[in-house]
């Protein structure tokens, strides 16, 4: 596979660990379990009862992986998406389309496994739909997919009359308190579906096409790769995560409606740049936006506990997002710097 | 010649194929038609004596915010069908838009067409304050519904739920069952924080629990939304290990704050919802859940608003009132509904 992602591989055999060398994602990540621990020890300060008492934590922990599941999911779409140098800003309103069309009347009627089968068609085929408009309507994806999240949030709202659709299927519900050996089956699907990504990612073709892309994509197209197709896979991609997300909200909330996955293409992105994401591309890391989703679920969490104004917890989270930018900002300013003799 | 160009190969057969029939099991997956009780029927009503004689037209116009919440929906269902119930009344609804300006700038319009009385949910009761007052210079009367105008004179009516009196009752309800508790937990999930309903809300609860020396223990914000509920619920468990008593605002969240109890399998618990849901009504009913009450603030208004809007259209005043007019303001009382009379409130229960 050629290394289109130039700047960074070309800088790797520069000495220098402040320059960013291939394992400059291990030490970001790092970085970020040093927020995690961080957010433990001001837990520990602010509530010893939780944050020092095994059970407690555990449960608390368990809590807070629950609650991250569905915008984790989200948030791995999002990355490839990312990666491959697009932006999906449909992503909270094709959650909100695919939980209302399997909790309509019809669809609760079919049972269970229709109405996951529906929620998982809905968020691909809103996905092809995107990938669709971007790859062969030749559309910015900005522009593409801000039409779609309009679109979609819309036909929601008309499918459920701007009702929420209460889902008395409880066997569907179950999804959500399942607890198979004392751990949450949305957690377990959180986890799954995040290795499954890492390997794609990481180890197949696709995903060093998806990197190839982000990179640069003339290059890309000159090494023979079909940038069209591409492109159409991976919102597909990004749409079946809304899917999957929406099956763990719906059941969570016990209900569907068009509210669901309020802000979340913000949050979504929000969690993949603190991860490293690039947001022009050619990079990202599928361990960086799990720990960012993470580190936002904490603070949330943290705040919920303590018993404070969740204001405070939207300022913290931008001064977070603004501290990652500018690291990757010196980071790049520091790529670019001419190399002194004898470093 | 390409041989892989003669046509649709098998796979693109076999997935154009998967991809039709997907699309024709989705489609038959849209309606909604809800074959169980249609639970709208105590939401209007038409009183009989002198004021449901047929009496002069009325156009009435009407605006109010569309949002995607039980309680707002019910607002406009029942402006329409309680305009619907009089032969002697033109209805006719203006988009309100997504905010305050947008909501004026149909305002404008509907000033245009000179209706007689206009009824007007605010996005935003001081910003629309200002077009209250033109629509009453023209000569058409303003029944102001729920969200105050900053001018009195900008309304022939005020009609309005009492937020602070929600959160007395839920406050006096709480401390009435917890009195002689040692250290009772007691949690409050509000709804969008920075409205000063909520404030409202909130003041009253504060109030209400301190007639009988409780406070608040712990306090978290949603967003009136099913899934803001679920999630601020589940986090509220984690940090009280133990809880006496919840109050949560809002029905319509409170879909989500109950799956989060059931989620975490708590009952220790009893809790107070508010406003007044037909879902909420049924778990009170049923008694399968913690929530045991709600404290009321009525849609209903919007039913009542249109009745009055037709009196004042017409001159006359209500019957059981000795005055000529309708009155200046009414306030509705915050009603407290419990498994003892949920079976009469039932029916002015409205879909979240």
């Amino acid at each position: 596979m050629i290394d289109v992602a130039s700047p960074a591989a070309a800088s790797a055999k520069r000495a220098g660990w402040w320059r960013g060398d291939g394992s400059e994602p291990v030490r970001r990540n790092l970085g970020l379990v040093g927020v995690l621990v961080l957010l433990y020890l001001v837990g520990a300060l602010a509530r010893p009862d939780i944050f020092l008492h095994g059970g407690r934590l555990w449960s608390n922990e368990l809590t807070v992986l629950t609650q991250a599941s569905s915008i984790g999911v989200i948030t791995i779409g999002m990355t490839f998406v990312m990666i491959s140098g697009g932006i999906d800003l449909s992503v909270g309103a094709l959650l909100a389309l695919a939980s209302v069309w399997s909790t309509t009347v019809a669809t609760q009627s079919y049972g269970p496994g229709v109405m996951i089968l529906a929620a998982l068609l809905v968020g691909a085929g809103s996905g092809l739909v995107n990938g669709i408009l971007i790859a062969y309507g030749r559309m910015v994806p900005f522009i593409a997919t801000l039409a779609t999240m309009v679109a979609a949030r819309g036909l929601a709202q008309k499918i459920s009359g701007k009702l929420t659709q209460i889902v008395k299927v409880t066997s569907f519900n179950r999804i959500a308190e399942w607890r198979p050996l004392g751990i949450p089956l949305l957690v377990i699907i959180f986890v799954v579906v995040a290795v499954l990504a890492w390997v794609l990612l990481n180890r197949t073709t696709f995903g060093r096409r998806t990197v190839a892309i982000g990179g640069n994509a003339e290059a890309a197209r000159l090494a023979g790769i079909n940038i069209r197709r591409h492109t159409l896979l991976v919102y597909t991609l990004s749409g079946l995560c809304c899917g999957i997300a929406a099956v763990m909200v719906t059941a969570q909330a016990t209900a569907g409606s068009s509210d669901h996955g309020n802000l979340y293409e913000l949050n979504a992105i929000a969690a993949a740049i603190i991860g490293g994401t690039a947001l022009t591309g050619g990079r990202g890391t599928i361990v960086g936006s799990v720990l960012g989703v993470l580190v936002f679920t904490q603070i949330y969490n943290l705040f919920i506990v303590k018993n404070l104004q969740t204001e405070y917890q939207q300022i913290a989270q931008g001064v977070i997002i603004v501290a990652a930018v500018l690291i990757q900002q010196f980071r790049v300013a520091a790529l670019r710097r001419p190399v002194p003799p004898g470093a | 010649m390409n041989p892989f160009t003669n046509g649709p190969s098998r796979r693109s057969i076999l997935f154009g194929g998967a991809a039709v029939g997907a699309g024709a099991l989705l489609a038959g997956c849209t309606s909604n038609a809800d074959n169980s009780t249609k639970n709208d029927t105590g939401q209007t009503k038409v009183t009989g004596g002198d004021n449901a004689a047929l009496g002069k037209t009325v156009t009435i116009g009407f605006s109010a915010p569309a949002a995607d919440h039980g309680w707002i929906r019910a607002i406009t269902d029942n402006a329409k069908k309680q305009a619907a119930l009089y032969k002697d009344v033109k209805f006719s609804q203006v988009d309100a838009g997504a905010d305050a300006p947008a909501q004026i700038a149909a305002l404008q319009t509907l000033i245009q067409q000179k209706p007689d009385v206009i009824v007007l949910l605010p996005q935003d009761g001081a910003q629309l304050t200002a077009t209250g007052k033109a629509a009453m210079e023209a000569g058409i009367q303003v029944v102001n519904l729920d969200r105050e105008f900053s001018d009195a004179g900008a309304a022939r009516l005020l009609i309005k739920g009492d937020n602070y009196g929600m959160g007395l009752a839920a406050g006096q309800y709480i401390g009435a069952k917890l009195k002689g508790h040692a250290n009772p937990v007691v949690a409050e999930i509000a709804g969008i924080d920075n409205l000063p309903l909520t404030q409202d809300r909130s003041r009253g609860f504060r109030d209400g629990l301190a007639q009988y020396g409780l406070k608040v223990t712990n306090r978290v914000a949603a967003q009136f939304t099913v899934q803001s509920g679920q999630d601020v619920t589940a986090n509220l468990l984690q940090a009280a290990q133990r809880i006496d008593a919840i109050w949560n605002h809002d029905d319509d969240q409170g879909v989500g704050v109950l799956a989060a109890i059931k989620q975490a399998g708590r009952k220790e618990f009893f809790m107070v919802g508010g406003a007044g849901s037909l879902d909420a009504m049924e778990h009170i009913k049923s008694g399968d859940s913690p929530l045991e009450a709600t404290v009321t603030y009525p849609p209903t208004m919007a039913s009542s608003a249109v009745s009055l809007a037709r009196l004042i259209g017409q001159g006359k005043g209500m019957s059981d009132l000795v005055e000529l007019q309708v009155p200046k303001q009414i306030v509705l009382t915050s009603e407290t509904i419990t498994k003892s009379n949920v079976d009469k409130y039932l029916p002015l229960g409205f879909r979240s």
